[in-house]
């Protein structure tokens, strides 16, 4: 055994494959407006807005450990964002998205200097308290409705684009943009250096923190980064919906609990979890919608028994058994000479 | 002392009556070996706690290389050049022993890209854990994970290595190939402090020795004197120094 003749790597055949599958996946998505109907249009654009909250929450609670219970804060502000800037500033309304964003990670800051002062389930109350105030706060605001609520003036809407099958084909568009773009960030920066001490904080922060990991710092960046993306895909979920209410935005089922359901059923801690937890919920949800209150029971128990029988999630599952990645994260050591074939 | 790399002045820390460190005062030189002997909750570990930052002293300072590190992070103090290696191991279980390394690698010594992976790979060859570099450290055994606690700390190219316990349940033969490994490391200039029970693995390498106990420093000196001195005898090896 020589050390010269070993090399590093980290890319797999498995993931060179996926990338060509995911490039014509998304070409054939792209196209949707033109072989799509209206109404699976708008079911596969709230599957890629979920999958972007789950993957987002994921990169926070699976990696960062901050395991938030008030992300709806986040996306109910950046709805409510989104309309003020638009109705009062008469700001673009994509351009509003950005904006935002912009504004989520300002009020995230003295928001995370608050909440990082708690540890754990503290941590999780702390953030469903946020997220009631913000609610509360908002539903005092009356040039936005108050209590009851908002919608997007029709001159607002038709600046989009004036033809609804145009708005409809944009709003898809923008909602798969998001999905893609968040994974991506994520992606990119979970291999990065700063992913790479993420990715050590979310096994052990004491070895972290005596490896030279400013944990507090990494924790910090993580919280705002994520709350500015939730917020601008909230203000895409409201742009969608052209209206909005306080109850509706800051609700913490719709954008908190069935996101925690999708990454914990997918596996937490993992890029594959939240995609493969957002095709599941979505599958529940269209197969079992009829069946009202029931199908509520059917998520709880699909969570309760997933995280008896894989606690890692589905994902988690399947890598257990096969060695498996479809966004490679991880480092192999191999011979150089080896070709086509993965050394130990 | 002419050129002490750490100096730790009257550091005490207590949790409620236990003290763990009692006005602990003493220098490492640069380059030394200095070993650390003591009973069971002495206080050993809580001061390797206290050097790298993991405790925050109740009083005293702590002073690496010429400035005072007592209110700097563990991840500042890792960051200039300390390292150590858990008792009970801590690997990021669910990555694989060279992403472990890398860790070191990348976050503490700061390389980057090609000079990281070499770095890497030849800590892992002097520590023999290279023919595990792909597997999930979560996966090893104790003793493996020993290693990884020491191949970690090389990874982060210390002036300062601090080994806490690490030669316990080995064998004879990987005991000496352990003694030998932080003989290398040592003659290539880390200065290291060692807590060693397994006496005659730690008196391989030492120039120093130090005795702790309640977190006090009771006996300092050249090695096998100290070994010797009754109250050694009767503190650490729990004998009757009368008898």
């Amino acid at each position: 055994m020589n050390i010269q003749d070993y090399t590093v790597s980290r890319s797999t055949r498995a993931a060179r494959v996926a990338l060509v599958v995911t490039a014509l996946l998304l070409v054939i998505l792209f196209l949707a407006p033109w072989w799509a109907g209206r109404a699976d249009m708008r079911l596969m654009g709230e599957l890629f807005l979920y999958l972007a909250l789950a993957s987002l929450w994921n990169l926070m609670a699976g990696y960062a450990g901050l395991v938030s219970v008030g992300q709806q804060a986040y996306v109910g502000f950046g709805g409510y964002m989104l309309f003020a800037s638009t109705i009062f500033l008469g700001i673009n309304p994509l351009v509003a998205i950005v904006f935002a964003g912009f504004l989520a990670a300002l009020v995230s800051v003295p928001v995370a200097i608050l909440m990082f002062r708690l540890r754990g389930a503290y941590f999780a109350i702390g953030t469903w308290v946020v997220a009631e105030v913000f609610r509360l706060c908002f539903a005092q605001v009356s040039s936005l409705g108050g209590g009851s609520g908002t919608s997007l003036p029709v001159g607002i809407v038709k600046s989009l684009a004036s033809e609804r099958a145009m708005r409809e084909a944009l709003s898809y568009w923008l909602a798969l943009g998001a999905a893609v773009i968040v994974i991506a960030a994520v992606y990119l920066f979970l291999r990065s250096r700063q992913g790479l001490a993420l990715t050590a904080i979310r096994d052990n922060e004491l070895a972290a923190g005596s490896l030279g990991i400013d944990i507090w710092r990494n924790k910090f960046i993580v919280y705002v980064v994520t709350s500015a993306l939730t917020a601008m895909v909230g203000a895409l979920i409201f742009l969608q919906k052209l209206r909005i209410t306080p109850d509706a935005a800051f609700s913490v089922y719709d954008w908190t609990a069935f996101v925690i359901f999708i990454v914990v059923i997918g596996g937490i801690g993992t890029i594959e979890g939240p995609i493969i937890g957002t095709l599941v919920f979505f599958a529940l949800r269209e197969t079992l919608a009829d069946l009202g209150t029931v199908y509520l029971i059917v998520l709880g128990f699909v969570a309760i028994v997933i995280m008896l029988r894989a606690p890692r999630g589905i994902w988690g599952l399947v890598r257990s058994r096969y060695d498996l990645e479809f966004f490679p994260l991880s480092y192999r050591v191999h011979l150089k000479a080896a070709k086509g074939q993965d050394g130990n | 002392m002419m050129d002490a790399i750490l100096k730790l002045d009257d550091l005490s820390k207590a949790f409620g009556a236990v003290k763990v460190a009692d006005g602990l005062t003493y220098d490492v030189t640069r380059g030394e070996a200095l070993g650390i002997i003591g009973p069971n909750g002495a206080g050993k570990t809580s001061m390797f706690n206290l050097i790298t930052g993991t405790l925050r002293p109740d009083g005293g300072s702590i002073t690496f290389d010429g400035t005072d590190v007592t209110s700097q992070s563990s991840a500042r103090r890792s960051h200039v050049g300390i390292a150590r290696s858990f008792q009970v191991p801590q690997p990021f279980a669910h990555m694989t022993v060279f992403e472990n390394a890398m860790i070191a690698a990348t976050q503490s010594a700061g390389l980057h890209g090609d000079e990281a992976e070499t770095l890497c790979l030849n800590v892992l060859e002097q520590t023999g854990l290279f023919p595990k570099a792909n597997v999930l450290a979560g996966s090893l055994t104790l003793l493996e994970r020993k290693r990884l606690e020491l191949t970690r700390a090389l990874c982060a190219k210390p002036k300062l290595l601090l080994l806490d316990e690490i030669a316990g349940g080995m064998t004879e033969a990987e005991c000496q190939s352990l003694v030998q490994t932080i003989k290398d490391i040592h003659a290539s200039g880390v200065t290291i402090i060692w807590i060693e029970h397994v006496v005659h693995a730690l008196l391989a390498v030492v120039d120093r020795l130090i005795v702790i106990d309640f977190g006090r420093k009771i006996a300092e000196g050249e090695p096998r004197a100290i070994m010797e001195s009754p109250q050694v005898k009767e503190i650490y090896l729990g004998i009757e120094a009368d008898v």
